[in-house]
């Protein structure tokens, strides 16, 4: 869907976007189609912190027409040192409404739709299915397996990011044409059993350079320029500076995508993960 | 058959702090038990009460999961990397 400004001429692109976007037009994957594609797609970005904010960030940048946020969190103090959408006075202030205020003055033209909220069982079919690509930029299990299932259950491709201390992974999982996220891990661990950022600490720049790669993934799923990371988990060790990957692949017997699911609809995400009624620790 | 192990941050706590090990072993499984010799305490976090691979934890040899292939049965030979990677959840809070 073009962002409000998109005129006839210029192939659909006005003078000024022309100009803001030149450099990519000048990249032979992307050119004027390439631009028209990002300017017509959508994407959902699942959590504002630190892996959403370089993704959102760069996602307008880029001029992808329609972003989505949804996050139920405040800016706190504590999450300025990487969550780079957010700023001093911003804090206490919703992180939607934080983040779509600068997505905003980046790039006017674009439209963004702030949800604020938690992603859960009873919202996430009907948002998923408005947009072309999500983004897991979450910081808790119970999310990124119901990211995962309901982009299965909707057949929306979506690009995996999460981050630990110096370390870092991220995947494109597209449902229908290899693995998904249950064939890579099926179940999640008990809960204290991995510790999260809060309790283990991240170093600012691991999850800005994942969440860079997660736009990088949605501009090639909406260009289809290049090569996504589907099949195959990106690993990055910032300590040692240094990306590895390995292959991944379909599990016949996976829960949700496998060759008799027994999945078949959205469920209890807290109580698979283990939790009670209350959310894990943040991340 | 002497294996490179690369250790994920999240378990390396349990190995001094070593990033990377060196470890003689035939199979998967030993290389496991292997390291919880060297490193007592690390086989419980790698392998659930019935001995098997926890279902958030990948062991690749030179990139393939053993889950899809002979898991810690996996015969290993010399020079094969194995890496040991657990899903992480952070990113967002």
């Amino acid at each position: 869907m073009a962002g409000k400004g998109a005129v006839d001429g210029y192939g659909g692109l006005t003078p000024e976007q022309m100009r803001r976007y030149s450099r990519h037009m000048l990249l032979a994957e992307i050119g004027l189609s390439g631009q028209k594609k990002i300017a017509r797609g959508s994407a959902l970005v699942v959590g504002t912190g630190a892996l959403g904010s370089p993704a959102a960030y760069y996602l307008a940048a880029a001029g992808v027409g329609r972003l989505g946020l949804i996050d139920g969190d405040r800016v706190d103090l504590s999450n300025l040192g990487r969550q780079i959408l957010h700023a001093t006075p911003d804090i206490g202030r919703p992180k939607v409404e934080s983040a779509a205020e600068k997505l905003h003055r980046l790039n006017p033209g674009l439209e963004v739709a702030a949800h604020e909220g938690r992603l859960d069982s009873s919202n996430a079919l009907d948002l998923f299915r408005r947009y072309d690509v999500i983004v897991d930029a979450t910081d808790n299990f119970a999310t990124r397996y119901l990211i995962n299932d309901a982009c299965v259950l909707t057949g929306r491709p979506f690009v995996h990011g999460s981050v630990l201390r110096f370390d870092g992974q991220a995947s494109t999982f597209i449902p229908g044409s290899g693995p998904c996220y249950r064939c890579l891990y099926p179940d999640p661990p008990a809960p204290g059993t991995v510790p999260s950022c809060q309790e283990a600490g991240v170093l600012g720049p691991v999850p800005g350079i994942i969440g860079t790669i997660q736009a990088l993934e949605v501009l090639k799923l909406l260009t289809g320029a290049g090569r996504t990371l589907a099949g195959r988990l990106l690993l990055f060790d910032g300590l040692a500076l240094r990306f590895d990957e390995v292959r991944l692949r379909r599990d016949p017997g996976c829960a949700i995508c496998g060759d008799h699911p027994i999945i078949k609809g959205l469920i209890d995400y807290d109580e698979f993960c283990g939790l009670a009624a209350d959310r894990g620790p943040d991340a | 058959m002497n294996c490179k192990v690369r250790i994920p941050t999240p378990l390396r706590r349990l190995t001094g702090n070593a990033a990377e090990l060196s470890i003689e072993a035939a199979t998967v499984g030993d290389l496991v038990g292997a390291i919880e010799a060297r490193h007592p305490g690390f086989a419980s976090k790698i392998l659930d009460e019935k001995g098997q691979i926890r279902r958030f934890i990948n062991i690749y040899v030179n990139q393939e999961d053993v889950r899809f292939g002979g898991g810690l049965g996996t015969p290993l030979k010399d020079g094969d990397e194995v890496s040991i990677i657990p899903a992480i959840a952070g990113g967002a809070g």
